[in-house]
């Protein structure tokens, strides 16, 4: 298979206009007695890939969806690409493009007929779709699947398809929720690679994820959500920084064989308790590791690594991300 | 330009027609046996003109109409072109759009494009007329080479037809997003086979009961019955035009809720 050129004609984004991507301001969704989103207020900006890190039920989808125009906030407003979702929604979505959390590919139909009527809804021509479609099975390697029904593709090729119909219209923002969820490593990795590309080709990427590596990885900036509240804001590297010291140490303590209260507490900047393990902050974790040795601290199994994202949502909200 | 003019002219409701074409084409693109539709049209009224044309028919007779003796052959083919044209709209619109709204989610992939939960409404509604087109053109067809035709006014038996398929898509695009589970869908029948067999379909009016007479003309199928009717046996004057008005209201009083629904079901 040939690579595509870097200068990719038919996948290069047409560049946003110049003020925020997306805006909301005091939005608030709620669906009878739940709400899903409880007041949120964030900016993306042109260029920008932005991130919605949380749990399941965190308000991310209900977030997404309102981004999509395919649902309204109840109090707050949103303005997506400059106009307002509620009066010119068939205007803004067809300058979307939207990978949704559940696969809504169409069943009755093949993948290149699934690319072909998709890019007809945007009213592209005929001949164009046809090009586009064949140009962008290929960058997502599925070119050679072009004839098969959706339904005999596996999970991580259905992605690629949803993601390869989404580029259909050159949109100038894409959603993705959950990207990733249920791939293999290395459907992952293929995807990751494939969406840093769409990134250095200028288009605006907003997305949601539970996976902190994926969020570390892609994001320019990101807001962590938790209860439909947004919880912190900032580059990945810049929240680490700001809510959880450099280092972690994990220890794996025999079971009943908890240290006497204020022990671990004094050996490290922040304590925080699991049902499996015990995990201590600090600015040096070699350093902490030697004093918890040198307590003579009975544990099972030490780990020392670096903080990441999932150590500063657990220290906003005391839980962990997935459970 | 013509299309301000067009944007001026039409009322705001049709606006989305551009938009549901495009659902029609998606429809012609999954929809790989259309030819079956056609052959099925043609092969469905053979057997009953048979069965219930000519056999029965050979039993009762003439049956007058308009005063004037007709075979019975000739007097029940329009009925069942009528009940056909019920029962396509109606499988189309509900079954069909049941599964779509409620399992596969193509309509949240298509409503991620600039359609709106209308224009599928709309685009569901069209390709249902299309399809019974189809499907009465075959019906007309077998009518014609049978010699059930009366008078040159069975030229407009199929855009009749359409009339009928109208109002019965509209009904059940409305009904279709208040069903929540398959066995829901059984209703349909329950609705659909008293009205099959009792809209004057197989007996006079005047044979019905003088308690059941009201309430039979009042009922979608009765109309469309009595319009074929007028049409296939030439017997046509102001009471066709009400039909025609009656099928037209209940179609688009229909699409129109239906819309509506569609949007509050799909736009959460």
């Amino acid at each position: 298979m040939s690579t595509p050129p870097a200068e990719h004609p038919l996948i290069a984004a047409r560049p946003t206009g110049t003020g925020p991507a997306v805006e909301a301001v005091g939005v608030v969704k709620r669906f009878g007695d739940f709400t899903a989103v409880a007041g949120i207020d964030f900016a993306v900006a042109p260029g920008e890939t932005f991130g919605f890190l949380g749990p399941n039920g965190a308000g991310k989808s209900s977030t997404m969806r309102m981004v999509g125009c395919v649902s309204h906030p109840t109090e707050g407003t949103m303005r997506v690409l400059g106009r307002d979702p509620r009066r010119d929604g068939p205007e803004i979505r067809g300058r979307l493009g939207v990978v949704p959390q559940q696969d809504t590919l169409d069943g009755e139909l093949t993948v290149m007929d699934n690319m072909y009527v998709y890019g007809r809804f945007f009213r592209l021509p005929r001949a164009e779709v046809r090009a586009r479609s064949a140009e962008l099975l290929e960058f997502v390697q599925l070119a050679d699947r072009a004839t098969a029904k959706v339904d005999e593709l596996s999970g991580g090729m259905k992605r690629r398809l949803t993601i390869a119909r989404a580029l259909i219209n050159r949109p100038e923002l894409v959603l993705l929720d959950e990207p990733t969820t249920g791939l293999d490593p290395q459907a992952r990795h293929l995807l990751w690679e494939r969406l840093y590309r769409l990134r250095a080709d200028g288009v605006t990427l907003v997305l949601t994820t539970h996976y902190m590596d994926e969020a570390e990885q892609l994001c320019d900036r990101l807001v962590i959500m938790d209860r439909g509240r947004i919880v912190a804001e900032g580059g990945p590297a810049e929240l680490i920084r700001r809510h959880a010291a450099r280092d972690v140490v994990e220890l794996r303590l025999p079971a009943g064989a908890e240290p006497p209260s204020g022990v671990l507490e004094e050996l490290a900047d922040h304590v925080e308790r699991l049902p499996d393990r015990v995990l201590l902050s600090t600015d040096d974790g070699d350093q902490t590791l030697a004093a918890v040795i040198g307590r003579g601290v009975a544990h099972e199994r030490a780990v020392v690594r670096r903080a990441t994202l999932e150590d500063v949502f657990l220290r906003l909200t005391g839980r962990t991300l997935v459970d | 330009m013509s299309t301000g003019l067009v944007v001026r002219v039409l009322p705001p409701a049709l606006l989305g027609a551009r938009r549901s074409a495009l659902w029609v084409e998606r429809q012609w693109v999954a929809s790989r046996r259309i030819w079956l539709v056609l052959v099925s049209g043609a092969f469905e009224p053979l057997l009953y003109l048979l069965a219930i044309g000519v056999g029965v028919g050979a039993l009762v007779g003439d049956v007058t109409y308009g005063g004037q003796p007709v075979p019975y052959a000739s007097w029940v083919a329009p009925a069942m072109l009528a009940a056909s044209a019920m029962n396509g709209a109606v499988y189309e619109t509900t079954g069909n759009v049941f599964f779509r709204m409620r399992y596969s989610k193509v309509y949240d992939g298509a409503l991620a494009t600039p359609l709106e939960p209308r224009d599928l409404a709309l685009g569901e509604l069209i390709w249902a007329l299309l399809r019974g087109a189809a499907y009465a053109v075959s019906f007309a067809v077998v009518m014609a080479v049978l010699g059930l035709m009366e008078s040159w006014w069975s030229l407009l038996l199929v855009p009749a037809a359409l009339l009928i398929g109208l109002a019965f898509a509209g009904l059940g695009l409305y009904a279709v997003t208040f069903m929540r589970s398959w066995t829901d869908l059984d209703l349909v029948q329950l609705v659909t086979l008293p009205l099959f067999l009792f809209s004057a379909t197989f007996v006079p009016l005047d044979d019905y009961p003088a308690w059941a007479e009201p309430i039979v003309v009042v009922t979608p199928l009765y109309q469309g019955v009595a319009l074929l009717r007028d049409l296939s046996l030439g017997s046509v004057g102001p009471a066709t035009l009400g039909h025609v008005a009656y099928l037209v209201v209940l179609g688009l009083t229909g699409l129109a809720l239906a819309g509506r629904r569609f949007s509050r079901m799909l736009v959460r």
